[in-house]
């Protein structure tokens, strides 16, 4: 059952994947974006790794796939199609998506992976100590660095947005 | 003790009996998908009729009422009709995503149901990070919206979808924290362990004030969320026609007319989860009787959806830029501070338990 599942979310990754990058309508390979994102989470759910799964829903699927609409429905009319790239350029990128996926696969098949006998679902408490805990093994650092670049981000954000706003209460 | 649907049991022992167990597994599958589907659309069609009830009650006309006893029949007529409508559409529409966008809105609504309690048998998917899960389906709802918005090429439906996309954005936010503020009482995701721990007091009661603020936020947010009035600026009707389904005709049209009721639906069922106890009775008059849960849990639930019908019969329309201050401004730093306040009762323990 479960690998009749797997073989079916992994046909939908890749036509989704091949139709997002072929598609010459803009929202159209958003939305095989999104189904293909949507796969990744349904393969989380398959190994039992539900808050991964659930994460990916809510960044990818519900964060970014939403705000890349968004800019989509700003700035594409419907009527517009993408033009096609030059042939050259085709050549270029098929061959150097070639070399990653060769690099990938033999990375994979140089390799042994052992099955995991006793499969644990990870909670979400496990999660949350191993990301506040300080001691052997902890993430509380890269935690804490994160927090801090996001906070830089948002901050420089909202000062690109208000931009002139800024400046023009500074002059008077 | 009677086991409140012990029939579930018998019929999974007997279809592992009679079949393999991958096709045992598979028609289980589809039995309780056939299940789900069916509270769907009877609970989408009650609810709509409840909705032009109360509405009728609140303007004081008299309603629905000649189909049927009391008109109980008049939304399945409503929807056969709908079901015999021609399917319009138009021209220059990008056909694909325009009759993609209703099963987006429908299925992360049918997903969402599957999480919620409504026993402590009946309860389709109890995964260990069940309140997560529920958000981020949740967050996946609006994109239909969107979809629907943008391919229709009418501007009218184009601005509803832009308008629903800032709400939704924003006010998930506010959603996920309030949530978040009861997670830090129950100390767990999972929606059967919540309800367990609220077997000492629902969790109202238990963490008092700051859980009396985050209920009204939740409500609040989640009546935004679910584009209701007096959030309804994805579809008003004075100013866009009607938003974002403004080109849609016959059962399309209706698949998002039904998702509204059950997204209400399930934003009444996940606070009274979260914050009344899903299926336990009140003071557990009733606890030696399982089967009442579902009663309970339906009660419980009807009296928040009459509440959410209530605020659209009350209150105004609010503007764009009023929306956006509501939660930006107010909202979402009350939000925060009231995290802060529930950390430190219950590192204190000062929560109430009976």
């Amino acid at each position: 059952m479960e690998r009749v599942i797997f073989y079916t979310l992994a046909l939908i990754m890749i036509v989704f994947a091949i139709a997002s990058v072929t598609s010459r309508k803009m929202l159209r390979s958003v939305i095989y974006l999104l189904f293909v994102l949507c796969g990744i989470a349904g393969i989380y759910f398959l190994i039992d790794y539900n808050f991964l799964a659930a994460i990916q829903l809510t960044v990818y699927a519900g964060g970014i796939i939403v705000l890349i609409i968004f800019s989509v429905l700003l700035v594409h009319h419907i009527e517009m199609e993408l033009e096609i790239a030059k042939t050259s350029k085709q050549i270029l990128t098929a061959v150097t998506c070639l070399i990653g996926l060769g690099v990938f696969l033999t990375t994979i098949f140089s390799h042994d992976f052992n099955v995991v006998e006793n499969s644990m679902t990870t909670t979400t408490t496990e999660i949350g100590t191993k990301l506040l805990s300080y001691g052997e093994g902890g993430f509380i650092l890269p935690f804490e660095v994160i927090s801090v670049l996001l906070l830089a981000a948002m901050i420089g954000a909202i000062i690109i947005a208000k931009g002139k706003k800024l400046t023009d209460k500074k002059t008077i | 003790m009677i086991r409140a649907l012990s029939i579930t049991k018998s019929i999974h022992d007997w279809l592992y009996s009679t079949m393999s167990d991958n096709m045992a597994y598979f028609v289980e599958m589809v039995l309780i998908a056939l299940v789900y589907l069916t509270i769907f659309a009877v609970a989408g069609l009650f609810l709509v009729l409840i909705e032009r009830r109360v509405a009728a009650w609140f303007q004081l006309r008299i309603g629905p009422n000649r189909v049927g006893f009391q008109g109980l029949l008049q939304t399945m007529a409503d929807a056969l009709k709908l079901l015999s409508k021609e399917l319009t559409g138009t021209e220059k529409a990008d056909k694909f995503l325009y009759n993609l966008a209703p099963y987006f809105v429908i299925i992360t609504a049918l997903m969402a149901l599957a999480v919620i309690p409504f026993t402590q048998d009946f309860h389709a998917f109890d995964i260990n990070i069940g309140l997560l899960f529920l958000i981020a389906i949740s967050s996946i709802g609006v994109i239909g919206i969107l979809l629907g918005g943008w391919s229709s090429n009418n501007k009218f439906a184009l601005i509803g979808a832009m308008r629903s996309g800032v709400q939704t954005i924003s006010y998930e936010l506010s959603i996920g924290l309030s949530l978040l503020t009861m997670v830090l009482i129950t100390g767990t995701l999972q929606v059967s362990e919540i309800v367990e721990v609220q077997k000492n007091g629902w969790l109202i009661v238990q963490g008092h004030i700051p859980a009396i603020i985050a209920f009204m936020i939740y409500m609040i947010a989640g009546t935004a969320e679910t584009n209701r009035a007096p959030f309804d600026m994805a579809e008003a009707e004075s100013e866009l026609g009607a938003g974002f389904h403004t080109e849609y005709s016959g059962m399309k049209f209706a698949y998002f007319f039904l998702a509204e009721f059950i997204n209400m639906f399930i934003i009444a069922a996940i606070a009274t989860t979260v914050f009344f106890g899903a299926w336990l009775s009140p003071f557990g008059i009733t606890e030696s009787i399982p089967i009442l849960g579902v009663f309970w849990f339906l009660a419980k639930a009807m009296i928040l959806v009459f509440l959410m019908m209530w605020f659209r019969w009350t209150f105004p329309r609010l503007r764009v830029d009023q929306l956006l201050t509501l939660e930006w401004k107010y909202l979402l730093p009350i939000n925060l501070m009231n995290i802060v306040i529930m950390a430190l009762i219950v590192w204190q323990n000062l929560i109430i338990q009976f």
